[in-house]
């Protein structure tokens, strides 16, 4: 047997599918896409009050504006006015009431993108104002909450601490974060006959934009169809949010009886859609002398915005991962998911995982300043390990890469030798002080809601051996398309030229799930795994018949099919398959075994495995100022036998850089009035070329195949190097401390803006002395 | 509103068009001119996906009015590849060392680094990430971008070293 194997197959660093035409800007977006005859433009009219009654909505000059052709509000609505992914009852647009700054109250379509936009500036609304819930805090203190709050539970977390040699109180928190995808949400909606839609959405979740269009519209799902080809960015934004965009669109074009475009501008963008949660964090800990966590009585607030939206996933999903990588033997976290008059909160890579794992850090150095260690002394003391090594929710942690992960990163990162010179430049330089932190974490791969651990996938080969490939997860830029080909080209052994990927469509694949949770080449490769298994079982037949041998003995590789010493190509042996009457076409459906939650009593197995990852991370502040640099980052990351090492590899790089700007940039800023102070890139800084490490390698752990028997033992890759970014924050608190001590640097929040760290090197207060020398100048 | 006629050289070809005068660039070259590898990202001149060439200049063109560039000399994206669709340095090395993931900044960003390397033929890392500031990516963390930069420098020396031995 000719024993060649295809080059374009798994564990190659395929180029993404679409980058020849990214470069040459061919690549389309929806917004590049032809229009049709008679487009209408939309426009969205949005609150400016975070919380009030609508006594008065003037339309009529909006809508006798040149060029509009329709201004619809709840009331035009003809299905049900409920955007709500989860809970009943979520407004697409305000009706009465409106919750936040920045709501939607009514959709406008017009000849033109400006006639629109001009016309909405005509709208006249009379408010009356009611009391407005705009922090964490607030809505605590009023027991607003979006769902029930929820508690997890092992051991005895108060007895623990009780009993334990030493305890300590603690608070943290942690900004929010906008997704800032570069292609703002979009939509095009147009009209079919008999009362169908077909949508294009820039959506992360074709199947919810379909529900929620088809609930606006009064209309069967199977009435409403959703395409997406690519999606300029999403990162969660595009999960549950993009629905909205759709739904507006939908209603718009139903009513015209046109195409309408809605294409968001960066500001309605912000103003209109959610938001990574901000978060605050009280705890309790008893430990003994060695810094060892006997007991943690946590809670964690999260700022869940006007409605609950996704907001109660999130919370588990943060309170899933306050243990990161540690063994906590007596445990209560309690999640408040918090009634704000601020933005719907929604996904945001990480999904409240990034939120848990960040709480946990406050507790690790806390317990190092009491007892004189050094934090990372008291993060390696409290690492899972053998028999302590099951979550707080009861789950086995099953192969646990943390020690080789860190033991790999101390020579690739020359820890020892850096923290040298480190310590002696601290001690010469007057007013730069710099720290180095290593740091591992791990994340739970699956949707924690069991349900959602579902895919399908749609494949044809044709009878020149070509194949087309459909499943239902989207391309944002991750590169699961060109994955799910390569493992469709593994599977047939066929070059990946071979496989031609196609727009994710409700017509295709029905009843999906979000690409989210890291789980789309996990859930979707298997899907298109299975759709290629059943083809190839049928094709295999067919060669058994015509060589005269088993099908079992039949082998795909390097093109052709061969059995015995005889072969034929793939190609021919498709067309004989056509010849003989056999089905080339098959859908594949994958569940992810073994998994389990429950809800109520937050235990269970929702996690099919975890990923790792470690990093050293070492960071410089100016004292004088405030700023910060990240100097240098090293990180290992296990992403199992990886389908893609170029595409994770990016996937690391690309998580980390945002991860970073969360801890140290981006910063959402709403006035006392609750309104969004940072709506564009003018205010809200996310990272440039210029704000990350120069110094940045990223490796792949070696010869670390999924101990699961995923995709081809590979690893999820999309959130879990995003949350290794919370190292640039501690590294930044190390300096802190390295410049005045660590009662200081425990009163920095993040983000670590060069305003927070004035105001923790002052100890809290505005009250360094360069923060009061340049009051008395009045100098801000 | 009254239109007003402006022309201009898009990528070698002279192009001779009405226009409202509130026209923005951006918007004439995407949907007049079906020129749409230029992108809109934030329509304040911070993200720089519309990124066009402009007499020498990189240009966010979300904020110059089309009447403002009367007799330009412009580049886009559509015009970095040769007429026999051969790519261009900057577009191989982009495609070839995985300088993007969603594609959106590509366009904006690869005019930015045909500008930059015209300014600079042979720059450092750090003169890159300062050259290319203006232009954001929300997906890579700009290392792979800094690489097909250098990557790029690199073939386009040796392109001109081929064509003075030539």
């Amino acid at each position: 047997m000719n024993a060649r194997v295809i080059a374009s197959g798994v564990h190659q660093s395929a180029i993404h599918d679409s980058a020849a035409r990214h470069v040459q800007g061919s690549a389309l977006y929806i917004d590049d896409m032809k229009e049709p005859e008679g487009l209408l433009h939309g426009w969205v009219i949005l609150s400016d009050r975070a919380h009030a009654r609508i006594l008065m909505l003037d339309l009529s000059s909006v809508e006798a504006a040149e060029g509009v052709v329709c201004v619809m509000t709840a009331r035009d609505i003809p299905g049900l006015n409920d955007a709500g992914p989860i809970m009943k009852g979520e407004v697409l647009l305000a009706d009465q009431i409106v919750e936040h700054e920045g709501q939607a109250i009514a959709i406008i379509a017009a000849r033109s993108f400006a006639q629109a936009r001009d016309a909405a500036k005509l709208v006249r609304v009379t408010y009356e104002d009611l009391p407005a819930y705009l922090t964490i805090e607030a809505a605590l203190q009023a027991e607003r909450f979006v769902v029930a709050p929820l508690h997890m539970q092992r051991g005895d977390a108060a007895r623990a601490i009780a009993e334990a040699p030493h305890c300590l109180s603690g608070e943290t928190s942690a900004g929010g974060q906008d997704h800032f995808y570069l292609e703002t949400q979009i939509a095009v909606a147009t009209p079919q006959e008999n009362g169908e839609m077909h949508i294009f959405s820039s959506t992360q979740h074709p199947t919810e934009v379909q529900h929620i269009a088809a609930r606006l519209l009064a209309r069967p799902y199977a009435a409403i169809t959703v395409e997406v080809r690519r999606m300029g960015g999403a990162f969660g934004g595009k999960e549950s949010h993009a629905s909205l965009i759709a739904g507006m669109a939908a209603l718009l074009a139903a009513r015209c009886g046109e195409p309408v475009k809605l294409r968001l501008s960066r500001d309605v963008d912000m103003l209109l859609t959610g938001k990574r949660h901000d978060t605050l964090a009280r705890f309790s800990v008893g430990f003994d002398d060695a810094g060892r966590i006997l007991g943690l009585d946590m809670m964690i607030a999260l700022r869940a915005g006007h409605v609950a939206d996704l907001s109660g996933p999130v919370l588990t999903r943060a309170l899933c991962h306050v243990d990161n990588v540690y063994w906590l033997p007596n445990v209560k976290v309690s999640g408040y998911a918090c009634k704000t008059n601020t933005v719907s909160n929604t996904a945001f890579r990480g999904f409240g995982g990034p939120q848990g794992m960040f709480a946990i850090e406050a507790v690790i150095v806390r317990i190092a300043e009491r007892l004189g260690l050094s934090s990372e002394a008291v993060r390696q003391i409290n690492h899972y390990g053998p028999g302590q090594d099951t979550t707080p929710y009861g789950q086995s942690i099953g192969e646990n890469n943390t020690p080789r992960l860190l033991e790999e990163l101390k020579t690739a990162a020359d820890i020892a030798r850096r923290r040298g010179e480190i310590a002696q430049f601290n001690a010469s330089h007057p007013y730069i002080k710099k720290a180095l932190v290593t740091y591992a974490v791990k994340f739970g791969i699956s949707f924690n809601l069991p349900s959602l651990n579902q895919a399908g996938a749609l494949l044809h080969v044709y009878t020149d051996g070509s194949v087309h490939l459909n499943h239902g997860g989207t391309e944002m830029g991750q590169g699961l398309y060109v994955k799910v080909a390569q493992i469709v080209a593994s599977c047939f052994q066929i070059e990946r030229e071979h496989v031609h990927i196609s727009s994710t469509r409700t017509d295709k694949i029905p009843n999906t799930s979000a690409t989210a949770a890291s789980s789309g080449s996990d859930i979707n490769g298997m899907a298109a795994k299975a759709a290629a298994d059943i083809i190839k079982s049928r094709m295999a037949a067919i060669a058994a018949a015509k060589f005269g041998g088993a099908a079992d003995d039949v082998v795909f590789s390097g093109g052709y099919v061969y059995l015995g010493n005889r072969s034929i190509s793939f190609p021919d042996l498709a067309q004989l398959c056509w010849a003989e009457r056999v089905s080339l076409s098959a859908t594949g459906y994958y569940r992810t075994p073994d998994i389990h939650f429950d809800q109520a009593s937050m235990t269970g197995s929702p996690f099919y495995y975890f990923s790792y990852g470690a990093c050293a991370t070492e960071a410089a502040i100016d004292i004088l100022t405030g700023e910060n640099r990240i100097l240098r980052v090293d990180i290992i990351h296990d992403t199992g036998a990886s389908l893609n090492p170029a595409v994770d590899i990016g996937q690391i790089e690309g998580g980390f850089v945002q991860g970073q700007g969360w801890m140290t940039m981006e910063e959402l800023v709403w006035d006392q009035a609750g309104r969004l102070r940072t709506h564009a890139p003018s205010t809200y800084k996310i990272p440039t070329s210029r704000d990350v490490p120069p110094i940045f390698n990223t490796h792949l752990l070696a010869d670390a195949p999924n101990a699961k028997p995923t995709i081809f033992r590979s690893k999820a890759i999309g959130e879990p190097p995003f949350t290794l970014a919370i190292s640039c924050f501690l590294a930044i608190q190390e300096a802190v401390a390295a410049a005045a001590g660590w009662p200081a640097a425990l009163t920095l929040c993040a983000p670590a803006t060069p305003e927070a760290i004035l105001r923790a090197l002052g100890g809290g207060k505005e009250g360094s002395a360069f923060c009061e020398q340049k009051a008395a100048k009045k100098l801000f | 509103m009254k239109k007003s006629p402006v022309s201009m050289t898009i990528n070698g070809q002279p192009v001779e068009e009405l226009v409202e005068p509130r026209t923005l660039l951006i918007h004439f070259l995407r949907e007049q001119l079906n020129l749409t590898g230029a992108h809109i990202g934030c329509e304040t001149s911070h993200c720089g996906a519309c990124t066009i060439d402009l007499d020498g200049k990189s240009v966010k063109s979300c904020t110059i009015f089309t009447l403002q560039a009367e007799g330009a000399h412009i580049r886009t994206i559509e015009g970095m590849a040769a007429a026999d669709g051969t790519l261009h340095a900057l577009q191989e090395a982009f495609r070839e060392k995985h300088g993007l993931q969603c594609g959106y900044c590509t366009p904006g960003m690869i005019l930015r680094a045909w500008r930059l390397l015209q300014e600079n033929p042979d720059p450092t890392d750090a003169e890159i990430r300062f050259g290319i500031a203006g232009n954001l990516c929300r997906c890579t963390g700009y290392q792979n971008i800094v690489a097909a930069i250098k990557h790029a420098a690199i073939l386009m020396a040796g392109a001109q070293q081929k064509e003075a031995a030539e």
